[in-house]
């Protein structure tokens, strides 16, 4: 015997599950895999860029991508660009481009997914919750400054293209296994700088009409497709450069010697 | 085949984990088996469906914790003795049973402004490539599930966020009508941004495994539309380019009359908004005009303003055994 | 109950938010009525999602000698010179127009070289006319008509401050009953599925937009919703239905796994150079030309073949013919031993395509099979069968306006709810251009209508009570029949005794029994309350399936030929003098049946000579033929 007009019924409530969540798969692999994964790379990557050593075989010209370019005085032939950095034990050798690589891989949309789900847990996986009470996203400082990656690919262009003079430079001393590890990186470090999103963006993506650029939209199309292989990339470049630095460090260190192929 | 399924059934004042024993025949989807429960054991089981093809996107629910479709989930992706778990998509207030009240992505729905037809282009002169339309097709796709909304963590976890936030289904309304070839509007970017609350999405991408159009919502849409957010606000290249060749000012000696700017509907005379664009859940106020009058809809009416509850036929004060009026119980608190 | 019940004063409700009633909704609101749109499901989800295939209109973006002339001079000959010569003219007039201004509303068609809207080849059409989307032109088409409607809201909001002031969407909302003054249209009685109150609607005009009846069958490619609520609606109100007996089966819809049985494979994998085989591997199509089609059909395999690239110059196959053709000659394949493992026949377009041209050109049929089957159309053939897939029959409208024939006034319908455009069978594609053609004249009418009305008819006291109580009947009952299991008996009545091929003995039989499911449908109970109950939901719906199906059944019996969708095994034969005659249903007091013979209507002149003498003697009766002479 009620009288209401409106619809009763239509709560606000959301249905009352007590499980946080339902799901039954194994949800928490894939951040667990990317917790290891970065933790262990990071790590290593902070030892090795401190450790100011093993960075440079003379003999071959190799010089490690964590390396590069070299810039303190403690860089000896393998400056290249001269040495304007003191020797401090907090200033690695390639001051000027690791901050920037740095941004460049904190500010990709993909190591953001990864570590926004395996380190910040938000989300941990879909559909299980947050860790946290509040969320307030990319909107606000400090992560609003995630928009900054546009700066950061840029600047990777650059460190592309200086790694790339590095393969150059360790070529002209014949051919070894190091060269071939080099170069490998170096055509992976390129494919992950191209596939990035904002450089498909800069292709073509900001185009309303690719029937009017057609070679923009060529080149967008193949960004693309790189583009949707972002993921592998950054994983594998992740590969490629610790190998690259610790096989360096290897013959650096003279654990072992080059393998070599011509000369 | 009996399999094993626990079902949540209950409403907006609460609800449980119901277990059901039902038979599972070759070929079936996880819809079938509710229809079979709705027809042998729970006749009023609450579900909604239509198309039982993946086409219309009203069986969203979530399947052992995942959201999904539950017309396009196989029995055969479960092994025979797992207990299968349903719930109702969690993100948006209970109804009933399955069913859940989502009239949160219409409000959204009808906060993001709708396309601009290009001036002076009569119907049928339309011409567009199909490489121009291809992008904004893919998100044309969308069957408006509602399952990305659900599993977005932005408002799934964080209820208070739902205001300021308009989810992933409308990212790529955004997007597909910025991609649009004649869409006249160019201040779809700001929008997103501003109204829509794209900064919210931290990009981790959940909206995309859950899509059952498979649409790349992320990668296609909303990653795209945070660079042209950018290109707009932070690039430096872009902004380098518009002061030494003042492009801005060429772009904008060029352009058509441009839309009124973004305003706020709250503080804005109602009348010079075209089409309203904020997503802050504003009051309702009354309906008058610039002119301090009533929409002239409500004029045309046989009556104005609301209807009486109880007929329009109906002399006051009523003879006393025709009130149907319950004396509140002082015991009782009222229950909201 | 005494809960009181919600009121909503309007000027134009629109019931059913498919195609037909968006389109309807948006021109009454151009037309400054203050209009309700009510659905039973989510708004955007209505039926007309699902259509895949496309819109036919003759725009003649691919083949430039397609004009309204060949669409209408198809249509006719897909209905069997059945149709409404009035609408079917109208229709393939006004089709390109509603088309295109589905592109001003932001619809994204595929394209042409040109940029203009691509069109594909379909079963029936004579050159490539079907606008579509990949195959989710329905999508396409529902989305935009939504997003328009959105737009009026937007420039309402801004004019007025309130989103609802003059369009309003009342979805999860079922009609059940429609309010008269006297003969006059005065409201709609309906309850909200969610929470189960009740509501009326007060308004001088109804535009029916239901859809069709096709829940009445248990293989069927339709959903829920189509339980016949507008022919329902429409005949308690006075109005009448013509042409019930044709249903369309269509070809192939799905035949495996079990529970997915009836969901629709569209003709699109056929004009996309798909064939039917049987277990023989045998293309059987060409052994079931009929001799009206025999000239328009290639002969040989390599004759069709060559027209997929060359179609001036050569005929097309013959699994493009009508569906209701291909519906039979699958059927019969089947009787005859030939069938699949799983009771139909092979589609293939794996060994016609390559992979990915299948992949582009229909991706949700990939799609559909991979997720539902697990079959993969670019490797395998699929199987398929007949299924009961749209009704041409419909209330009897006025060709011009959409308004029901019959005692009642300010009642249109537009729609597959509506009859007479299709004749004995419908066109694929010709449905989807037709919800626009006519919901955009429904809306406009029935706002005119509105116009001329000096007081407003008033809804009487009593008939909302009454219709509240019938409403709450299956909850009060304890004990009586459950829903489900009623529905179950009425399919198996339908499907097996008033199917795809029908027996006079049979029909007897079907009417009978439908006698006595109305006796037990009288007797149904649904458990559970008011909010979101499903049971109680189909329960209500029940009668209106039930007297759909007796108006069916009925005009089957009567109807002594063979015609489209309509096959009796004792009359295979078209006759001629059967073509003059429509069959109109309508309700006596006592709430009966009735079935009354109309003449079908006399076609101009100058629209008979856009066909051969020789094509027009197959059809009419020497009597006619003669006249035509006259003339
Ligand atoms: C699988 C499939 C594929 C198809 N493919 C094509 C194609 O390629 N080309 C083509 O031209 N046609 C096609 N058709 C046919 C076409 O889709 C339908 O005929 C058409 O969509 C019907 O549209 P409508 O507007 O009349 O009704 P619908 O879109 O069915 O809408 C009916 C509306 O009425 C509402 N309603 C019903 N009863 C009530 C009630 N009692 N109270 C309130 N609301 C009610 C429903 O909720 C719904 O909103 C296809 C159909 C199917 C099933
Ligand atoms: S990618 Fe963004 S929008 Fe999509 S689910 Fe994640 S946070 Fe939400
Ligand atoms: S984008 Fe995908 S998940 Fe989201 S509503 Fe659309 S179809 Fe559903
Ligand atoms: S580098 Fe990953 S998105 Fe730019
Ligand atoms: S019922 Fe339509 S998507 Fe599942």
């Amino acid at each position: 015997m009620t009288t209401t007009a409106t619809r009763p019924g239509g709560g606000e409530e959301r249905a009352a599950i007590s499980a946080r969540t339902l799901r039954t798969d194994r949800w928490w692999l894939a951040p667990l895999v990317t917790f290891i994964g970065l933790g262990a790379w990071v790590t290593y990557a902070t030892v090795r860029v401190f450790m100011h050593k093993w960075f440079w075989v003379e003999e071959f010209h190799y010089l490690t991508p964590f390396y590069s370019p070299c810039l303190t005085d403690r860089c000896g032939d393998a400056a290249m660009f001269g040495t304007p950095l003191p020797n401090f034990f907090l200033i690695p050798e390639a001051a000027f481009t690791l901050p920037f690589l740095l941004l460049f891989r904190l500010t990709c949309y993909y190591y953001r997914k990864a570590y926004y789900r395996a380190f910040w847990l938000s989300p941990p996986a879909c559909a299980v919750p947050d860790g946290h009470k509040s969320y307030s996203g990319e909107t606000r400082f400090p992560l609003i400054f995630q928009n900054a990656h546009r700066y950061a690919f840029y600047a990777a262009m650059v460190i592309s293209v200086i790694n790339t003079w590095d393969a150059v430079l360790a070529q002209s001393t014949g051919l070894g296994l190091g060269n071939v590890i080099l170069w490998v990186n170096v055509i992976m470090l390129w494919a992950y700088t191209l596939s990035c999103h904002s450089c498909r963006h800069i292709a073509g993506g900001r185009l309303k009409h690719f029937s009017k650029h057609p070679v923009r939209y060529r080149f967008w199309t193949f960004v693309s497709k790189l583009n949707t292989r972002h993921m592998q990339l950054a994983w594998i470049t992740l590969g490629t450069l610790a190998l690259t630095d610790f096989y360096i460090m290897g013959l650096a260190a003279e654990w072992f010697s080059d393998l070599r192929i011509i000369n | 085949m009996k399999r094993h399924f626990r079902v949540w059934r209950g409403d907006a004042s609460g609800g449980d984990l119901r277990d059901f024993d039902v038979e599972v025949n070759e070929g079936e989807v996880v819809l079938d088996i509710i229809h079979r429960l709705q027809a042998t054991q729970a006749p009023d089981l609450a579900c909604r469906w239509n198309c039982k093809a993946g086409k219309c996107g009203s069986c969203s629910m979530e399947i052992n914790g995942m959201p999904r479709l539950g017309c396009m989930t196989r029995m055969s992706t479960f092994t025979e003795d797992e207990t299968i778990t349903i719930t109702p998509i969690r993100t948006f207030p209970v109804i009933r049973d399955l069913v859940t009240d989502v009239s949160f992505n219409y409000e959204k729905a009808r906060e993001t402004p709708a396309f601009a037809p290009p001036p002076g282009v009569a119907p049928g002169d339309y011409r567009m490539q199909q490489v121009d339309v291809e992008r904004s097709q893919e998100f044309r796709k969308c069957i408006e599930c509602f399952l990305c909304q659900n599993t977005c963590h932005v408002i799934r976890d964080h209820d208070e966020n739902k205001p300021a936030f308009s989810g992933p289904r409308f990212f790529i309304r955004a997007a597909e009508l910025d991609m649009h070839p004649l869409d006249d509007r160019e201040d779809r970017k700001e929008h997103a941004q501003a109204s829509q609350g794209l900064g919210y999405c931290n990009i981790t991408k959940c909206c995309t495994e859950v899509c059952p159009e498979h649409i790349k919502i992320t990668d296609n849409a909303i990653i795209p539309m945070k660079e042209r957010v950018v290109d707009r606000r932070y690039d430096p290249l872009v902004w380098l380019g518009r002061k030494i060749f003042r492009r801005d000012e060429l772009e904008s000696a060029s352009t058509k009359p441009s839309f009124p700017p973004i305003v706020n509907p709250s503080t804005a005379n109602p009348s010079t908004v075209n089409p309203p664009m904020s997503s802050a859940r504003l009051p309702q106020t009354a309906p008058v005009g610039p002119d301090g009058h009533m929409d002239i809809a409500e004029l045309v009416a046989p009556q104005q303003g609301g209807l009486s509850p109880f007929g329009e036929d109906l002399e006051f004060p009523l003879p006393p055994e025709q009130i149907a009026y319950h004396h509140p119980d002082p015991d009782k608190t009222p229950d909201r | 109950m005494s809960s009181t019940i919600e009121r909503h004063l309007y000027d134009v409700v629109v019931i059913g938010a498919g195609g037909a009633g968006l389109r309807a909704a948006i021109e009454a609101r151009l037309a400054g009525k203050r209009t309700a749109i009510i659905s039973k499901s989510l708004f955007g989800k209505a039926h007309t999602v699902m259509a895949e295939g496309g819109a036919a209109a003759a725009m003649g973006n691919v083949n430039s000698n397609d004009n309204w002339m060949v669409h209408f001079r198809d249509t006719m000959r897909g209905g069997k010179f059945l149709n409404n010569f009035r609408m079917a003219e109208l229709h393939a007039k006004e089709a390109p127009e509603r088309i295109w201004e589905l592109e001003t509303y932001g619809a994204l068609f595929d394209r042409t070289k040109d940029g203009k809207i691509s069109q594909r080849n379909f079963g029936g059409h004579e050159y490539p006319r079907l606008a579509h989307v990949g195959d989710r032109t329905g999508l396409e088409l529902i989305r935009t008509l939504q997003q328009k409607i959105v737009s009026l809201q937007q420039e309402d909001f801004a004019e007025t401050g309130s989103y609802e002031s003059r369009i309003r969407v009342f979805q999860e909302t079922t009609i059940t009953e429609l309010m008269l003054d006297g003969d006059r249209v005065a409201g709609a009685f309906g309850y909200y599925r969610e929470s189960g109150e009740f509501l009326l609607f007060e308004t001088p005009a109804v535009v029916l937009a239901t859809g069709g009846v096709g829940r009445s069958y248990k293989v069927t490619s339709n959903s829920w919703e189509y339980t016949g609520d507008g022919h329902a609606l429409a005949l308690r109100s006075g109005a009448t239905l013509i042409n019930m007996e044709f249903l369309q089966f269509h070809p192939t819809g799905m035949v495996w796994p079990p529970s997915v049985k009836g969901i629709l494979v569209t003709e699109s994998v056929r004009g996309d150079g798909g064939v039917l085989r049987n277990s023989d591997g045998k293309r059987f199509m060409f052994d079931y030309v009929p001799d009206v089609f025999r000239k328009q059909y290639a002969e040989t395999e390599e004759e069709g073949d060559r027209w997929y690239d060359d179609p001036d110059n050569n005929r097309r196959p013959p699994e493009l013919l009508p569906r209701d053709e291909v519906a039979r000659a699958i059927n019969s394949e089947v009787k005859a031993g030939r069938g699949s493992p799983a009771g139909g026949v092979f589609l293939d377009v794996s060994t016609r395509l390559p992979a990915e041209q299948i992949i582009k050109r229909l991706p949700s049929m990939h799609h559909q099979f991979k997720e539902l089957a697990d079959v993969d159309i670019t490797k395998e053939p699929m199987e398929v069968g007949p299924t009961c897939h749209y009704v041409m029959g419909g209330v009897e409208v006025d060709p011009d306006t959409g308004a029901a024939f019959g005692t009642v006034q300010g009642l249109f319908a537009a729609g597959e709810v509506s009859g007479g455009m299709h004749g004995s069978n419908r066109l694929g594609g010709n449905s989807l251009s037709d919800l626009l053609v006519f919901g955009k004249r429904a809306g406009e009418h029935a706002a005119a209508y509105v116009d001329t009305l000096g007081v407003r008819p008033k809804p009487a006291k009593i008939d909302v009570a009454a219709a509240a109580e019938v409403a709450l009947a299956p909850l009060a009952r304890a004990g009586g029949e459950n829903p489900y299991t009623l529905q179950q008996d009425l399919q198996a009545v339908m499907g097996d005794l008033v199917g795809i091929i029908r027996r006079a003995g049979e029909l007897t039989d079907a009417i009978k029994r439908l006698q006595e499911l109305k006796a037990r449908v009288a007797n149904v109970s649904a458990d559970g309350g008011r909010l979101y109950n499903p049971g109680w939901h189909l329960a209500l719906d029940l009668r209106n399936m039930l007297v759909v199906s007796e108006c069916t059944a009925k005009a089957a019996l009567e109807r002594e030929e063979s015609r489209g969708g309509h096959t009796r095994e004792d009359f295979p034969k078209m006759s001629p003098e059967w073509r003059r005659v429509n069959l109109v249903c309508s309700l006596d007091e006592t709430g009966e049946v009735h079935l009354e013979r109309k003449p079908v209507p006399r076609m101009r002149a100058e629209l008979i000579d856009l066909f051969d003498r020789s094509e027009l003697a197959k059809y009419m009766t020497d009597e006619e033929l003669a006249e035509v002479e006259a003339e």
